[in-house]
């Protein structure tokens, strides 16, 4: 068949996916008073609508910070006045200045959903689509495979269009630049990134790989010619697509500053929820939230970030090819369980790198069991499963030379037991993962240990990520492989 | 084969994922299931079709109620309440999963019946990729059928259970293992006595081809060859299996009682949603006449009787300008349009495939001059011509009309704002895939479509605009609530009709080819 027949199936069917999600609860449903992420994407939209922009970042009477103030970087804010602009013409109700607080309605549900979509349809999904089709190796039956899987992906849907969150955005946004960068076009992908970095600041974590691949690449094609002349062209174009977006606020270097503030709100502390962390990981065998103050805490995990990430950026600076540059994204995902969506499509040309992935979904379960998920969770988790051991495993078999897995092995020989065969690790994975989420779902907790289950769940994804985090960094170390579509490496 | 089973499991989860999704306990349709639960697990075997404490009286043949009471013993563990008559649109959560679990396992039947479809299914010589393959495509066609996926999956039905027993009764024809066939049939009857509609070919198909064993050369009957052994066999599998269904009502003497709900002629022409057949046509004609006669001056306003038939309710009514139209006059239309195809595999049976066709003929002439059709009975017309699709272009060209327009029709059932992104994308996708995959199948043999007919079918997507889109933000929504369900009808009955013709103009035409033997 031909391929663009398969390729709109394919996106067909996660549309149906999303918006089968997209039926069931979202965050904060029905919980007052502060509800949940849905409840502050609508006030958002309230805000931004109703005062001028002067006041958005602010606290004002009008604008309590308190209740969902806005803590994104601006293109949050437009995006979210352009949707107010939408509810208003539908029903003026859903962004009423203060009376619409904590406003849920069937209609406004699927209005709000109705966003989530498009914004997908807009922006992620064609990325996904031509990223599959154009940058990774096979045949075209393979590459619809892997953007099959990619799109079905369970943790971005079930939080965009379950718990309800706009990453599909800028996921989308960072996936046009790896994609622009891929093709060679260096000054677009780093205003798609920068668009990307300007919707969320999480994105951060992937700006560093951008940022030592682009030099790398400038410093090896001559820091005086055309080296220079990429470096300043990129420059200008952050420059110029960062104060686009900010143009608003740089009228005042308060106004800026304010921004910066709520954006990266220092007072948190180093993880909420138990998120799937190092720290958190941590902090069940030292208790390092009671032995450093914050401030301390805050300088820890930077340095230790900064540390995990080096030798990849290193690497990249010194090699800047787009295989290394895809590596290094995927090793810097070990720190914030969110950003780990994009990794999911690079390497997902391996069934084994599935397994981690859907670790990160099971990591996220006690999110989901308090949105009231379970079944779209359990429905989603065992249709990516199914899909992408039927598709991918049947048409690529992963050796174990393929995987460079030789190196991984051995460093793994000193410290734990030999894992062998590396599908018997993948279906451990997948029975501890299984196991976990029964437990978490139906089992209660003996009273003593009251979270026991989602730091369970937390080490054991942590334990996977750092297993990954080593083996990618291994991989980059070696010498990319010899293959066919080596053309793209420049 | 390895790609079928695929497709099957694909889609289990598919169906799985629409019922956990979309699946929505405010349908009728559920509340009627649970209400026969309720009666056949409550009462005795005597009070089941007496009983009316809900409007959804039990309507369906014995066996079906037989089904309900085994489906209810399960139901006990899940959540006893339901099982009370009293009541009411009782909707539990786990009523809910329930039933929605029961449709799901109920369509194994009809997985396992396309796979033995699949295999009745030639395979062309050389390789091809599995994609390709006629018995992968039949595959998908079936499993993935939009009609049977919103009809079983979103509004509730068990169609996928019922479909199953047909298809495979069909594919045991084919694989000529008559007997079976038959007793697989005579159960269908049993469960749901729609299948009447194809009844008449199945009766002259077994007596014509399997009771006389051999034919003459030139393919008339040869009455020599007659085996009453055959016949005999056949009698003993209906009446046996009958005598199952309906044998306790003959015994309590309330087979009366039983055919008048089974056959309930009190309802009018047409279903609130007018199901895409003549009768439609021939209402809006009606109406138009009328319209036309008052503004000419030649009728009288008040002469005519009040816009009932448009009100959306199912009641009788009469026709203003042309003659009404009476059960009777369906039941004689219907025999009409069906009589050539019957009388054709008598005269000139074609073996198996024959019989199908005739299946299709006579499912698609009750659909079209039948009374009180509901729209989903165009289903027992998509799904068998599926089988003739993937081996045939002109059955190709037929089907993508027939499936399209059928498919559409199927609209106005899920009318909420969250389901249209449903139907909307579900529709693209098996119209997409059937388009392209009909067509990469019999490519070498031309194109599939005349340019007329995709004019038409393209015409669809602006009436599905205008219907879905535009008028519900119009002015007349207020005025005309029924205006898009009107033109829905009319539009694909038109479509329908055409299908309906060309269909025989093929079995009529055959006539150059060589009879098969049994």
């Amino acid at each position: 068949m031909q391929t663009w027949s398969l390729v709109s199936i394919c996106v067909l069917l996660a549309i149906i996916a999303r918006w089968g999600v997209s039926l069931n609860s979202y965050s904060g449903a029905g919980k007052p008073p502060m509800f949940g992420d849905y409840e502050a994407q609508r006030h958002w939209q309230e805000v931004t609508y109703n005062l001028p922009i002067q006041e958005w970042y602010f606290n004002t009477t009008n604008n309590d910070l308190n209740y969902w103030g806005l803590d994104y970087p601006p293109l949050t804010a437009y995006h979210s006045w352009i949707c107010a602009y939408i509810a208003k013409t539908i029903n003026p109700e859903w962004v009423e200045l203060h009376k619409s607080r904590g406003y849920e309605s069937t209609q406004h549900k699927l209005f709000m959903r109705m966003t989530v979509l498009v914004a997908d349809l807009l922006i992620y999904i064609p990325a996904v689509v031509l990223y599959c089709l154009y940058l990774t190796d096979g045949s075209s039956k393979k590459k619809v495979s892997i953007m099959f899987c990619f799109l079905l992906y369970p943790g971005l849907i079930l939080i965009d269009y379950g718990h309800f969150q706009y990453n599909g955005v800028s996921l989308g946004f960072a996936l046009w630049g790896i994609l622009a960068l891929g093709l060679g076009w260096d000054v677009l992908g780093s205003m798609a990134f920068s668009l990307a970095l300007n919707y969320k600041q999480m994105e951060l974590y992937h700006a560093l790989p951008f940022f030592c691949y682009l030099l790398g690449k400038c410093i090896k094609t001559g820091l005086i010619g055309r080296g220079l002349f990429l470096l300043v062209r990129i420059g200008v174009t952050v420059l110029a697509t960062f104060a686009l977006c900010w143009l608003p606020f740089l009228a005042e270097p308060s106004q800026a500053m304010q921004v910066v503030r709520r954006i990266f709100p220092v007072a948190r502390g180093l993880f909420e929820d138990k998120v799937a962390n190092t720290w958190c990981s941590l902090n069940t065998l030292i208790k390092i939230k009671s032995i450093l103050s914050g401030d301390s805490q805050l300088y820890l995990s930077l340095a230790c970030t900064l540390l995990a990430v080096l030798p990849s950026c290193i690497r990249l600076l010194t090699k800047p090819t787009f295989w290394h540059f895809k590596l290094a994204l995927v090793s810097v995902f070990g720190i914030q369980h969110w950003a780990v969506f994009k990794p999911t499509g690079l390497k997902c040309n391996e069934i084994c790198y599935a397994c981690p992935f859907l670790v990160f979904v099971c990591s996220m379960l006690p999110l989901f069991l308090k949105d009231g998920l379970l079944v779209p969770y359990i429905v989603t988790s065992l249709g990516f499963l199914f899909f992408s051991i039927y598709l991918l495993s049947a048409l690529d078999h992963c050796s174990e030379d393929k995987l460079r897995l030789g190196a991984y092995n051995k460093l793994f020989y000193c410290l734990f037991i030999p894992w062998g065969n590396h599908f018997l690790h993948f279906y451990i994975s997948i029975a501890a993962m299984v196991g976990l989420s029964i437990a978490t779902a139906v089992l209660i907790p003996p009273p003593h240990l009251p979270d026991l289950f989602p730091v369970l769940v937390s080490t054991t994804a942590f334990l996977h990520f750092l297993g990954t985090f080593i083996h990618f960094n291994v991989v980059q170390f070696s010498e990319p492989p010899s293959r066919k579509s080596q053309k793209k490496s420049n | 084969p390895e790609p079928s089973s695929a497709a099957g499991w694909a889609s289990v989860i598919r169906r799985i994922s629409l019922e956990v999704r979309f699946g929505a306990a405010r349908s009728t349709d559920f509340e009627v299931h649970r209400n026969w639960l309720a009666i056949t697990h409550s009462l005795p075997v005597s009070r089941w079709y007496y009983e009316n404490t809900s409007e959804w009286t039990l309507d369906y043949p014995p066996l079906f109620a037989w089904f309900e009471l085994g489906l209810s013993q399960v139901a006990r563990r899940f959540d006893a309440n339901m099982l009370q008559v009293e009541n009411l649109n009782y909707a539990s959560p786990a009523t809910v999963l329930f039933q929605r679990l029961s449709v799901i396992v109920t369509d194994v039947v009809f997985i396992y019946a396309a796979r033995e479809c699949c295999r009745c299914v030639r395979e062309p010589k050389g390789s091809r990729d599995v994609l390709s393959r006629p018995s992968f495509v039949l595959a998908v066609l079936l499993l993935w059928n939009f009609g049977l996926l919103v009809v079983d999956h979103i509004h509730f039905q068990y169609n996928g259970f019922l479909f199953g027993f047909l298809l495979l009764s069909v594919a045991k024809h084919l694989q000529s293992q008559h007997l079976q066939g038959a007793l697989l049939f005579a159960f269908l009857l049993n469960l749901k006595h729609i299948y009447l509609y194809v009844a008449p070919a199945y009766g002259v198909y077994l007596l014509r081809s399997y009771c006389f064993a051999q034919d003459n050369k030139d393919g008339s009957v040869r009455w020599s060859s007659f085996s009453p052994l055959r016949l005999l066999a056949l009698g003993a599998i209906v009446t046996s299996v009958c005598a199952l269904s309906f044998g306790p009502f003959i015994a309590m003497g309330q087979l009366p009682q039983v055919l008048s709900r089974l056959f309930p002629f009190k309802r009018g022409l047409c279903h609130a949603y007018w199901a895409p057949n003549i009768w439609a046509l021939y209402n809006v004609l009606d109406k138009s006449l009328a319209v036309l006669g008052v503004r000419l001056k030649l009728l009288e306003e008040a002469e005519l009787p009040p816009a009932s038939m448009t009100g959306g309710l199912v009641q009788e009514f009469e026709h203003s300008v042309l003659p009404s139209v009476t059960p009777a006059v369906t039941l004689v239309c219907t025999l009409l349009s069906i009589l050539p195809a019957v009388a054709s595999i008598w005269l000139r049976p074609h073996g198996a495939q024959g019989f199908l066709r005739c299946l299709l003929l006579c499912a698609l002439g009750c659909f079209m001059f039948g009374w009180h059709v509901h729209e989903k009975a165009i289903l027992i017309a998509i799904l068998p011509l599926s089988i003739l699709a993937v081996e045939s272009r002109e059955d190709a060209g037929i089907f993508l009309i027939l499936t399209t327009t059928g498919h559409y029709s199927l609209f106005p059932l899920l009318f909420t704002p969250a389901e249209l992104p449903i139907k909307v994308v579900l529709m693209l996708m098996f119209t997409i895939f059937s388009f392209t995959a009909l067509r990469k199948l019999h490519s070498a043999q031309g194109s599939l479509l005349h340019p007329l007919e995709v004019i038409y079918l393209l015409g669809l997507v602006a009436v599905a605009i205008a219907c879905e889109v535009v008028f519900p933000l119009s002015p007349w929504q207020q005025r005309l609530p029924f205006l898009p369900l009107l033109v829905t009808s009319v539009y694909c009955a038109m479509g329908v009709c055409y299908a309906f013709l060309r269909l025989y103009a093929s079995l009529l035409l055959r006539r150059e080819e060589k009879p098969k033997q049994l």
